[in-house]
């Protein structure tokens, strides 16, 4: 359970893809409503180093995203999240995945913050 | 503390790139302090690889360590265990760690996963700035603690060169011109004195240039 | 006399001196250099070689000054430390003053970063304060600074540079005493166009009476443009050219401005030659050597004195 965006490590998010993600989609506060202060902003550079790790060992950067909006937010967050789906599915299985799918075949997964 | 940067990660690749089953070694000490080489680099350097090596249909394993240090022997005695077992060993500590590894595990390949920098300090999180070129024959005290070798592009004795303006250096207007760093110490110090002293040429055999260097304490061997 | 070359026996007897600079070619075609010598010969009493000026690799300063010299002008090397260590240092000073160099000027030289291979390494053994220091050494002890005795002490007018509009001007004047204790006999000044710094800086230099102690010549180079002056301004260090004093050059229509430049460079000569402290003046008139005659000329320093 993450209190705020700024307690996520670069480490955890590419675990995720290590764990199968096709995407990763980070959510926080409005930058400026952060409630630990700059939690979100954290959260933002590192979101932006494992892009560019990402792009660098060519597993498609756009499989991660950081969205920000307030708790109440309700129809935003749906809006988001359809948005980042589509997003992925038109990327397709991460790399891994592909490789992986000589084995079995799994369904796309996301994770949310 | 010793500084550095994580070397390119296609660099890092091509050194790997024959080996199925490595470590990836870091260390407590500085490199953790200047956040390239601390446990938390390790876990992104080992996923990063991991990713990068399944994707292209080769995957790694990826034992990640942190050792206290690299540059004590008790400390690198403890990778002795299993170090065999690995086909090289990548790691993220300065130049001199990763050589120690080399020196106590000579059977087994080890690798630099990172450019070690230079010797210096923490101006703010996130930036680190030099300090000490380890000259061998510290000035400090007649430089208002300012070191010249190592702040001055050029290593004058006798500064400001004709390239300073307005406090900054020729080579770059980010770095500041030591010189004029100096003589507002000077000056603050009240001892501008030191300034129009002529100064003897320096002995750069006590640095690097004399060959590498050595320092035996008899009362503690 | 420490040296006897013709550039101090002309200083010694109270002349008003003029000296000159070659940049020596970007290659090894020793003609580029006695084209420039031939435009500069009766115009000066010695003529500088430069020393890989801004870390562009060119014919070396030595080289260019033996074809200086055959081409009948006295030479002047340029020493940059930014090459060399003291070894070379000490062993390319014996081997000028072996082949009649008489005139010497010690300089830090420009950061490598500047030319065609920054990737260099930086030598920076002495700086230029020691190299004076050096040089002062081995012509009036006859000793290297090792402390063995030299087989024959090589002979040089030591010179230095001082640079009025570096920052900080606080130390300056303090910078320019070290160096006549180290040891120099004249100094050249970076090229000057800021009359008022440059006048405070001779009256706080005269404060100290330094003018006594070492022949100072001031520094002019002529504009052949006002874009060449605002370039200058913003890119070359230690220059200050004042507005109004481009605006009289861009005020002229683009075929007349380098006209300008030289009657503005004629107007400061004779503005210097009254100054008191003023030994001489040295004109850098950076390839466009063969303005030079029409310069010192037009400044009444023609024909150049002959001194024995």
């Amino acid at each position: 359970m993450l209190p705020c965006t700024g307690r996520i490590e670069e480490s955890l998010l590419l675990k995720a893809f290590e764990n199968g993600a096709d995407g990763v989609m980070v959510i926080g506060c409005l930058e400026g409503d952060c409630h630990y202060v700059s939690g979100n902003i954290r959260a933002k550079s590192r979101v932006k180093r494992v892009y560019s790790i990402l792009e660098q060992i060519h597993i498609g950067p756009e499989r991660i995203r950081m969205y920000n909006l307030s708790a109440g937010e309700g129809a935003k967050f749906a809006a988001f999240a359809n948005e980042f789906v589509d997003k992925v599915a038109e990327l397709g299985p991460s790399p891994i995945n592909l490789v992986r799918a000589n084995c079995t075949k799994k369904a796309p997964e996301e994770e949310a913050i | 503390m010793i500084t550095g940067t994580p070397k390119p990660i296609d660099e890092i690749l091509e050194m790997v790139e024959p080996y199925n089953n490595i470590v990836v070694a870091g260390c407590h000490g500085c490199v953790t302090v200047c956040r390239v080489g601390g446990h938390k680099e390790v876990e992104v350097l080992s996923s990063t690889l991991r990713l990068a090596r399944e994707a292209a249909g080769n995957k790694i394993e990826i034992n990640e360590v942190s050792l206290e240090r690299q540059c004590d022997p008790e400390y690198v005695e403890s990778m002795r265990p299993y170090v065999e077992d690995y086909q090289a060993v990548l790691s993220i500590a300065c130049g001199a760690g990763i050589q120690f590894l080399a020196e106590k595990f000579g059977n087994t390949p080890i690798l630099p996963g990172i450019n070690t920098g230079f010797l210096g300090v923490t101006e703010r999180q996130g930036e680190w700035a030099e300090r000490c070129q380890g000259c061998g024959d510290c000035v400090l005290h007649l430089t208002g603690g300012i070191c010249p070798v190592t702040r001055c592009a050029k290593q004058l004795f006798h500064g400001p060169c004709g390239g300073s303006t307005a406090g900054i250096c020729e080579v770059s207007k980010d770095v500041q011109c030591g010189w004029q760093l100096i003589i507002d110490r000077l000056k603050a110090l009240d001892q501008m004195d030191n300034y129009t002293k002529l100064k003897p040429y320096k002995a750069w055999d006590r640095s690097r240039d004399g060959g590498p260097r050595r320092i035996i304490r008899e009362d503690m061997i | 006399m420490n040296s006897g070359s013709n550039l101090e026996k002309v200083l010694e007897a109270g002349h008003f001196s003029v000296t000159g600079e070659c940049g020596p070619p970007r290659g090894a075609d020793p003609d580029h250099v006695r084209k420039k010598a031939a435009l500069v010969k009766d115009n000066v009493d010695a003529c500088n070689v430069t020393d890989n000026q801004t870390s562009v690799v060119r014919m070396s300063s030595l080289a260019g000054c033996m074809l200086v010299k055959e081409s009948g002008v006295e030479p002047l090397i340029q020493m940059v430390v930014r090459d060399r260590n003291r070894i070379a240092l000490q062993s390319d000073l014996l081997g000028a003053s072996a082949l009649g160099v008489r005139n010497l000027l010690c300089l830090s030289g420009d950061h490598q970063k500047f030319g065609d291979d920054p990737k260099a390494k930086n030598v920076f053994d002495i700086d230029s304060m020691q190299l004076i220091h050096l040089a002062k050494t081995m012509r009036d002890d006859g000793v290297f600074p090792s402390g063995d005795k030299l087989e024959g002490a090589p002979k040089f007018y030591i010179g230095c540079a001082v640079s009025p509009f570096a920052d900080p001007y606080e130390i300056r004047v303090a910078r320019l005493k070290l160096k006549i204790e180290a040891g120099a006999d004249f100094v050249q000044t970076q090229c000057i166009y800021n009359m008022d710094t440059f006048n405070r800086y001779m009256e706080d230099l005269k404060k100290q009476g330094l003018h006594e102690k070492v022949k100072i010549l001031a520094g002019v180079t002529p504009l052949k443009s006002a874009g060449m002056g605002k370039f200058m301004n913003k890119f070359v260090a230690g220059i200050d050219i004042p507005e109004p004093f481009i605006k009289r050059i861009a005020d002229e229509p683009k075929e007349k401005q380098a006209a300008k430049g030289i009657e503005m460079c004629i107007e400061q000569i004779l503005e210097l030659k009254e100054m008191e402290g003023i030994a001489g003046v040295h004109v850098m008139a950076i390839e466009w050597e063969e303005k030079l005659n029409e310069i010192v000329g037009g400044a009444g320093l023609l024909p150049r004195p002959v001194v024995d």
